[in-house]
Order: structure tokens, then sequence, then C-alpha cells
């Protein structure tokens, strides 16, 4: 028989040419779905008479907001101040928080972590009870019993309890501080403070140069504490002390209501900012330590006893030896609960912490009622903050990680 | 070369066989809107559908005590509750032929645009944005709310005038902070408002005395005081500071059932202005020689057949809960965990603003 394969079934038949065609069709369904989306919600928006547009957050802003850090960093006051304020001020509350906890969460962390490993059966004990407690309850819960527990426990308005007679005091209304009012020729001061800085680093790479040259260990601690402290305090005591300090004034005779510390005098850390801190950094730093934990227990023990064996001490051991082998396992998924505690920050909404969601998607959202150009504004700063926060760490793991010769 | 072409027709097909099913569908969507409406207005008539399920459905909310609460064995009670009750009672002769679904402020509108209940009567407020565009009515106003603001009687306030650099507590998602915000500024008064996402921690926070006041409607306030520690240590201000009408809704375009419901509540508030009460209306309509009271009672006139139901509507729904100020004083008066005086919400011959329609 005289067969002989026709075009078309070649053609069909062709890995290449089905590779193509349902690829095509698969990128063009996406397209035409994501057309048929937007057109949708387009068509229905005008069908309920709204439109898309940006234009409110130029309108001023009708309400009240707890006033925090975002509040007096953006001088919000109400009649004046727009909707794009108060989407600032809620990101400026919102990264305060996250900040705050990312500190907080990786030192507790890394302390427990490597408490867990101890051989101390006390440490050792506390370590996995905190690990297993904290992580096994939702952080919503968290959120509400160190709140709750906080205010409980604090005296109340019109009472105080000073940890620094005069200058540091607490009560339900807050942590009161004394805050710092600089006057001009301050500036010379955080310029003395950035030379110092800089002065410091150029200090350790020549301390890392003479040691590489002749194994001379220079005291570089020694030498930059002494720069970072002597040259901006010569700086400052020369240029007349040009910083003021304003204490919380605390009243306790008059009318009941005017009573307490007083709005306006002092730096005030507001009990919902103390709360979502602690439940954010207790939470997260249980999941922290199990992962110093693993990253330690990565390192195989034969790298530890062979330190031993070369005389170098335990401390050293640790900290040349076996941390920063265990980075490189550390790392990526600390990266993850850095991620976690900036998005899990917006928990705070429920404790009247006003951070982005509490005041942009909650009050503000319901005064102007744009859904979709709202929603997708916070999204935004989300997504921005986590890709920085996952763009610093992957930089950091790309530093630390194995180098492959 | 041949791959060029192929994937070419392949967009072409794609695209075109995207933007065919596409449209079907959006015809498909157009039709089941034409079969909606003509659904719609085959049952136009609610009373009619209420007639043959044998009962009313009745939207209230998820535990308001003294507007609509569920007891421990299940049993409805509230100004709000009585109100379905009385309609009830007009349609059937009886007030226990009601069933209630609890819905939260998102779900209210929906279930009863949807069909799933007959009347809302859950403290809504009625504003302009919500009768002329949720395609609702309206039937009048059961109870007159307004904001108001709480504070712990220690303070030794007695206006909110007094209240300037005050710490105040709310919740997010309600006019509340506009309408403070608003009233602070127009008094040249500074405050910090502390606004939490649910009412309940706003309570757990107010009564742990992070804030010096409590700010939400009045009746809220009085409903969330017996929630405090120490209820008596506390007070309501008497300024009030926005608008708050409360009052049941039904869908708009069934004319029989707004009536049945507009004139149920109406007959509540006459049968309180003519002094007919649960226990004698019975013996009122049978002795009374008060044209107008044996209007109300439905022995003069057809004003029941007129509304679509039997002419004894009134006298079955006084019998069921009531009249208006009975339903009141059992439920939110000054004998009640609640201590509501009647304010504004006394008979308007009284000094209030309770005025009803005549019924003849």
């Amino acid at each position: 028989m005289n067969w002989k394969p026709n075009n078309i079934s070649k053609f069909t038949n062709d890995a290449n040419v089905r590779g193509v065609f349902s690829q095509v069709v698969l990128i063009a369904a996406l397209v035409f779905s994501f057309f048929w989306l937007t057109d949708n919600t387009l068509t229905n928006l005008s069908n309920q008479g709204k439109s898309l547009g940006f234009a409110f957050l130029s309108a001023t802003a009708g309400f009240q907001i707890s006033q925090t850090f975002g509040t007096w960093l953006f001088d919000y006051e109400v009649g004046t101040s727009t909707y794009l304020d108060v989407y600032f001020i809620g990101i400026a509350n919102t990264l305060l928080v996250a900040v705050l906890g990312i500190v907080a969460a990786t030192v507790i962390g890394f302390t427990l972590g490597i408490m867990r490993l101890s051989n101390n059966i006390v440490f050792r004990a506390f370590a996995t009870t905190y690990i297993e407690l904290l992580r096994n309850i939702p952080i919503l819960l968290q959120l509400f019993f160190w709140y709750f527990a906080v205010l409980r426990a604090l005296p109340g308005k019109r009472d105080k309890l000073e940890i620094i007679p005069d200058m540091i005091g607490v009560n339900i209304t807050g942590l009161y501080l004394p805050a710092p009012v600089p006057q001009e020729s301050f500036v010379y001061s955080v310029i003395a403070f950035a030379i110092a800085v800089l002065l410091t680093f150029g200090v350790i790479r020549y301390a890392k140069h003479v040691q590489r040259q002749t194994g001379k260990i220079t005291p570089v601690f020694l030498i930059g504490t002494a720069f970072l402290i002597v040259i901006p305090v010569v700086t400052f005591l020369t240029t007349n002390s040009p910083l003021d300090w304003n204490m919380p004034e605390f009243r306790d005779t008059g009318p009941m209501l005017r009573r307490g510390y007083q709005s306006g005098s002092g730096m005030i850390l507001v009990p919902e900012l103390i709360a979502v801190w602690l439940a954010l950094s207790l939470y997260t730093a249980a999941f922290i330590a199990e992962i110093v934990r693993a990253g330690i227990l990565s390192v195989s023990k034969g790298q530890t006893e062979a330190a031993f064996a070369l005389g170098i001490r335990p401390n050293y051991t640790l900290r040349l030896v076996v941390i920063p082998q265990a980075m490189r396992v550390i790392i990526p998924p600390l990266t993850s609960q850095y991620l976690n505690i900036t998005k899990n920050s917006s928990l705070a909404v429920a404790i009247a912490y006003p951070e982005l969601v509490s005041v942009f998607a909650g009050t503000a959202l319901n005064q102007v009622g744009k859904e979709i150009e709202m929603i997708f504004m916070m999204m935004m700063v989300y997504l921005t903050f986590s890709l920085l926060t996952a763009a610093f760490m992957n930089w950091y793991n790309s530093k630390v990680k194995m180098v492959e010769r | 070369m041949d791959n060029k072409i192929i994937a070419v027709a392949a967009l072409v097909i794609g695209a075109g066989a995207g933007f065919f099913i596409g449209k079907g569908n959006k015809e498909v969507v157009e039709v089941e809107k034409i079969v909606e409406k003509t659904v719609e207005a085959k049952q136009t008539s609610t009373l009619d559908a209420v007639r043959a399920k044998g009962f009313v459905q009745c939207g209230v909310s998820q535990g308001l005590p003294g507007f609509s609460n569920a007891d421990d064995s299940g049993k409805w009670t509230g100004i709000d509750v009585d109100l379905c009750r009385a309609v009830a009672a007009a349609v059937f002769g009886s007030g226990d032929k009601v069933k209630f679904s609890p819905l939260s402020a998102k779900q209210r509108f929906t279930a009863l645009s949807s069909g799933e209940i007959d009347i809302l009567s859950r403290n809504t407020t009625w504003t302009m944005t919500r009768d002329t565009q949720l395609g609702l009515n309206f039937a009048g106003v059961n109870y007159y709310d307004g904001q108001g603001m709480m504070v712990p009687k220690s303070l030794g306030v007695k206006s909110a005038v007094e209240l300037d650099g005050a710490n105040i507590c709310t919740n997010t998602g309600t006019t509340t902070e506009l309408n403070i915000t608003d009233y602070f500024r127009s008094n040249n008064m500074k405050f910090n408002l502390v606004a939490f996402e649910k009412a309940d921690e706003v309570v757990a926070a107010y009564d742990s005395g992070r804030c010096d006041v409590y700010t939400t409607d009045r009746s809220g306030l009085a409903a969330q005081r017996t929630k405090l520690t120490k209820p008596d240590d506390h007070m309501v201000l008497p300024e009030i500071i926005s608008k708050e009408p409360l009052g049941p809704v039904v869908r708009q375009g069934d004319d029989q059932w707004f009536n049945v419901v507009r004139w149920t509540l109406r007959a509540l508030i006459n049968a309180e202005e003519m002094g007919v009460t649960k226990a004698n209306a019975a013996s009122k309509a049978s002795s009374s020689t008060d044209p107008a009271l044996l209007r109300l009672l439905g022995k003069e006139g057809k004003f029941g057949e007129e509304l679509g139901l039997s002419n004894d509507w009134a006298l079955n729904a006084i019998k069921a809960v009531g009249n208006y100020s009975e339903s009141y004083e059992a439920n939110v008066g000054p004998n009640t965990p609640l201590k509501l005086d009647r304010g504004v919400n006394a008979l308007w011959s009284n000094g209030g603003i309770l005025y009803a329609a005549p019924i003849r």
C-alpha cells in the first residue's frame, strides 16, 4: 500500500504546533475574561450610579482619628485634612506597628530559639511552653487578651503609675514620655552623629584589613562606641544643648474630666498600640524561635565538635561557626514571618488601633463609598511593603548564603 | 512561519469563541432578569403570599434588648417584635403566627428585597437614601432615636458641652463618628476618638475606663449599659446630636401590604391615644359609644376590608400586643433594664411627637 501522510494530519500531529495553539487559546481566554470582568464591573457600577475615580482623595475628611504617631506626623486637623491625609496616617500607623513588631519579634524569637536548645532544663522548659502555647492560639484572641489585660492592669485615667517621677508615667490612656523639641542648631548634633557612624564603619574596615594582614585584633567595639558617644555629645554641648524636653503634665485638681495627663503634653503611646505590638511580636516570636531552632539544628554537630577540638570557646563557636551557617536556613522562612507581621497588623482594627484598614477601609470607606478604589489602594500598600521587605531579605540572604567556588 | 500563522488563527478563533460565550452569557443574564421581574409581577401581593403560607416572616436584629431579643427559651420580645406580632394578629387574628429571622445590619435590606422576609422590623433608621435608592418603603416610625452620650456619674458632667478634651469610644462603620465630630467642632471643643470595629469591644473598653464617654444611638446606650459591671454608675447625657427615626420597612411596589403594616402601627398609637388597652379592648368594642373608638375596633365602617383584612384587624392587633404605650413600657420603659423615658416618643398630646393619622 502506498501510504503517504497527508499534510493536514502531519500538521495537527506536530507537537510544536499543538503546544503553541493551546497556549495561545489559553492566553486569549485569559485576556478576554479580564476584559469581560472589567466591563461587567464598570457596567454594574454605572447602573448603581457610581463611577471610578480618585477625586474623593482631595475631599476633606469630617471625622476625628485617634491621636497617634500618624496624626502627629501628618498634623491631622478635622475640617482641613483630606482623605489622602487619612490614607497616609493609616499607612504611617501600620508601618509603625509593623516595624516595632519585626524588631521585637526578632529579638524575642532568637532568644527563645537558642533557649530551647539550651542544656539548662529551666530555659528549655520555659521556651518550649511559651512556643507551644503562643503559636497555637489564634492571633485575634491574643490581641483581645493583651488589650483587655493591658487596660485592666493599668491605673485609671485620673491616676498614674510613675516609672520615672515627672518624666515617664503610665495610665489607662497610654504611656507618657517626654517629647523631644529640637531647636534649630540641633541639626549640628545630627550631622556629628552621622560623621561618627561613617568613622566607625571606616574603623571596622580598617580593623578587618589589619587583621588579615597581621592577625592583630583591633578593639573595634571600644573605638566605635567612643566615636558614637563622644563626637555627638561634644557637638551637642558646644552648641548650647539645643534640645528641649516637653514633659508630660499631670493634674489631679480641678474638674474631674480635666484631671489626669493633659493632652498635648509629652509624647504618648496609646494602649491600643502597646497591645497590638505585644500581641504581634509575642505571637510571631514563637514561630521565629522554631525557625531559629531549625536553623541551628541544621548545622551538623561535627562543626561544633571540630570547633571545640580547635579550642574555640562555646560562645565563639556559636557566633563564628554555628550562626553564620544557620542563617542560610533561617533567612528565607524568617522573611515570611516578617511579611506575616505586616499583614496581621490589619487585625488591629478590632481593638481601635487606627491603622490602615481601620481608618481607611473602615471609617473613610463608609463615608465615601469608593470600595474598589480604596481597597485597591490598600492592597497596593501591603503589596509594596511586603515586596520591599522581601527584596531586602533576599539581598541579605544573598550575602549570607554559601559561597560556591 | 507555519507556527505564526497557526498562532494568529488560534488567537482569532479563541477571541471569537470567548466573545460569543460572553455575549451569550449576557443574554442569559438579561433573560433571567426579565423572568425575575415577571415572577415578581405575578407575586405582587405579599398579603396573599403571607396568607398562603400561614405566617408572617419578620426580620429582626440578632439581639438588641428592648427592641428585638430572644430569651433563653427562644421567645422573642421587644417593641420591634411586638410590631410584627401586631401585623400577624391583624392578618390572622393571632399574634403567634409569625416567624423571626435574626439579621445582621448588612443582611437586612437584601433579605427584604429578595423576599426572604415580609417585614423588616429591626431598629432601622429611616433615611432618604434608604427610602429612595433601595427599592424599599418605610411604613412609619415606631421609635424616635438619636445619637447620645453616656458618661460615668463620677465625672460630674451634666451636659455634653462640658466634655471638652474628653476621650470618646464608639464603633466604626456607622455615621456615629461623623455626628460626634460635627458636634464637637460646632461647639469648638477638642476630643480624642477611639473607634472599635464592634460594639462588644466598645463596651469592654468603656467599662475598663479607657474612655470618658461612650457614644452611639440612645436606645443602644440604654441597652449596652445593662452589660456594664455597674450600670447604675453611668448616665446618659440629655443632648441628642442626630436624628434616627427607627421604623418597619417593606418592599416598594406593594401598596396593599405597605398599608397593612403602616396602619397596624397607627392603630397601636391611636389605641394609646384613645385609652384602649390589651385588657379593655374587647369590652370597649362592645360597650363604647365613641364613634372614633368603634371605627378603630371595627364596629363601625369597613376599614379592615379596605385593607384586605377582616374588620376586627386592629382589635386583634391590640389584643395581641397591647397599645403602643403598653409595648413601650414592657420592653424599653423606665421599669425595664433599659430605663428609657418616653421623651419625644410620647404622644403629641403629652408633649412628644408621636402622632398617628386618624382612622376614619
